[in-house]
């Protein structure tokens, strides 16, 4: 390639003259080279950030009518503490009976479990689901279709967030993904309400 | 015995081939890459199993450090000229062309509106001192941010917003920031993460 022929009849004119390589020395190329990849590699980054949507209930004031009434055997609160601790109970007050407020954590045999047993018949079917998937008897399209209809059953589980003031954004976050761990179609991050401090501070 | 006579190679190898392959390197950083963002400050974010990417373009991206300071970004030097001239209007600060076309050169920022001109006027090393990066107004009485959302939304509105907070950022923190967005009608944003495996038992 950094050969160029040369001209034969030009030199033999007047006897011996010295031919001249052609070869380049590539070395300072090389370095050249390198040292921008170095620069390009430090400098920026591969991988785009990664990031978790949500949608947010809008603050429009809903009559009495218009809001969804959830059974109360449905419904599940999440009450993210401090030093990343996690308490949950299920219902709601009834017939002046507390609800049993228990304590566990975001390791995977704590929230975890409990979740996936309170929504096991969903696991199940997307598993199901998922199995077709990576058999490539579903298109992804068609999984994530077929996935939100699961999801939205009518016996699911619906999961309430709410935050403390001593917990803090990782729990959040901790608590959103446990949702997709767990196939929970629909939860909602919450204010808390008086009811759930009093629970706490009973608790504590 | 015949002498045996050791051919003497040369030690010069050539080098074309490993230039090649340096080149192509390079190609491929240059054309997969893209320049990581000077940001005023440090954030860890929390790890998620979410692997949804955020888009390139059209994105306002929030900022908030771990004890709560708001910074604020949008792409697009035009619309950032457009959004300072907004606010300044709404604030009753004029800003210079010169002070403009510098505002359009900075990807994040967070001071408050009365602030801004020194700010502009410092030097971009100085910017980012902690004394100089004070953080977005947000609270109830002077809440700066939720006009700078409203302002860029109104300037593009294909923005996406997109939060980028500490792991160690308090909730309520968080929550007010959630509260401003849902007081003007955002109520679709991406919180940004890092990547962690899911666990594999779906």
């Amino acid at each position: 390639m950094s050969e160029v022929a040369q001209d034969n009849n030009q030199g033999k004119k007047k006897g011996k003259t010295k031919k001249m390589s052609t070869r380049v020395d590539f070395t300072p190329m090389v370095d050249l080279g390198f040292l921008l990849i170095t620069f390009f590699m430090l400098a920026t980054t591969l991988n785009k950030p990664q990031t978790m949507e949500i949608a947010m209930p809008s603050k429009e004031k809903v009559t009495e009518e218009d809001q969804t009434k959830i059974k109360a055997s449905r419904a599940v609160t999440i009450l993210l503490g401090k030093e990343n601790k996690v308490f949950y109970y299920e219902g709601t007050r009834e017939n002046n009976i507390d609800p049993v407020l228990n304590q566990t954590d975001f390791s995977p045999k704590g929230m975890r479990q409990f979740l996936i047993k309170k929504n096991y018949d969903i696991m199940v079917q997307v598993r199901q689901l998922k199995a077709l998937k990576d058999a490539e008897k579903l298109s992804p399209k068609d999984f994530e279709k077929k996935r939100d209809e699961i999801i939205a059953d009518k016996k699911a589980p619906i999961v309430l967030i709410k935050g403390t003031i001593d917990s803090s954004y990782k729990n959040l976050i901790d608590a959103l993904d446990e949702m997709a761990i767990c196939n929970i179609g629909r939860y909602a991050i919450v204010d808390i309400t008086p009811f759930d401090l009093e629970l706490l501070a009973k608790k504590l | 015995m015949p002498k045996v006579k050791i051919k003497r190679k040369s030690t010069a190898i050539d080098m074309t081939a490993m230039c090649d392959v340096a080149f192509l390197l390079l190609t491929f950083f240059m054309l997969t890459s893209n320049f990581t963002q000077k940001e005023p400050v440090k954030v860890s974010t929390p790890a998620s199993i979410s692997e949804i990417k955020l888009p390139d373009r059209n994105v306002i991206s929030i900022l908030v450090d771990a004890k709560g300071k708001v910074f604020l970004g949008a792409d697009g030097q035009d619309n950032r000229v457009q959004m300072l001239t907004k606010m300044g209007a709404a604030y009753n600060v004029t800003f210079t062309a010169a002070e403009l076309k510098e505002f359009s050169l900075i990807n994040k920022f967070g001071v408050p509106i009365t602030m801004m001109k020194t700010y502009l006027a410092l030097k971009t090393e100085e910017r980012d001192l902690p004394q100089n990066a004070l953080g977005i107004p947000c609270d109830s009485l002077d809440n700066q941010f939720k006009s700078w959302v409203s302002v860029a939304k109104t300037v593009n509105a294909e923005y996406r917003i997109a939060i980028k907070a500490d792991q160690a950022t308090t909730y309520p923190v968080i929550k007010k920031l959630m509260g401003t967005l849902q007081d003007i009608n955002e109520n679709r944003y991406n919180l940004l993460t890092s990547l962690k495996n899911a666990p594999d038992y779906e």
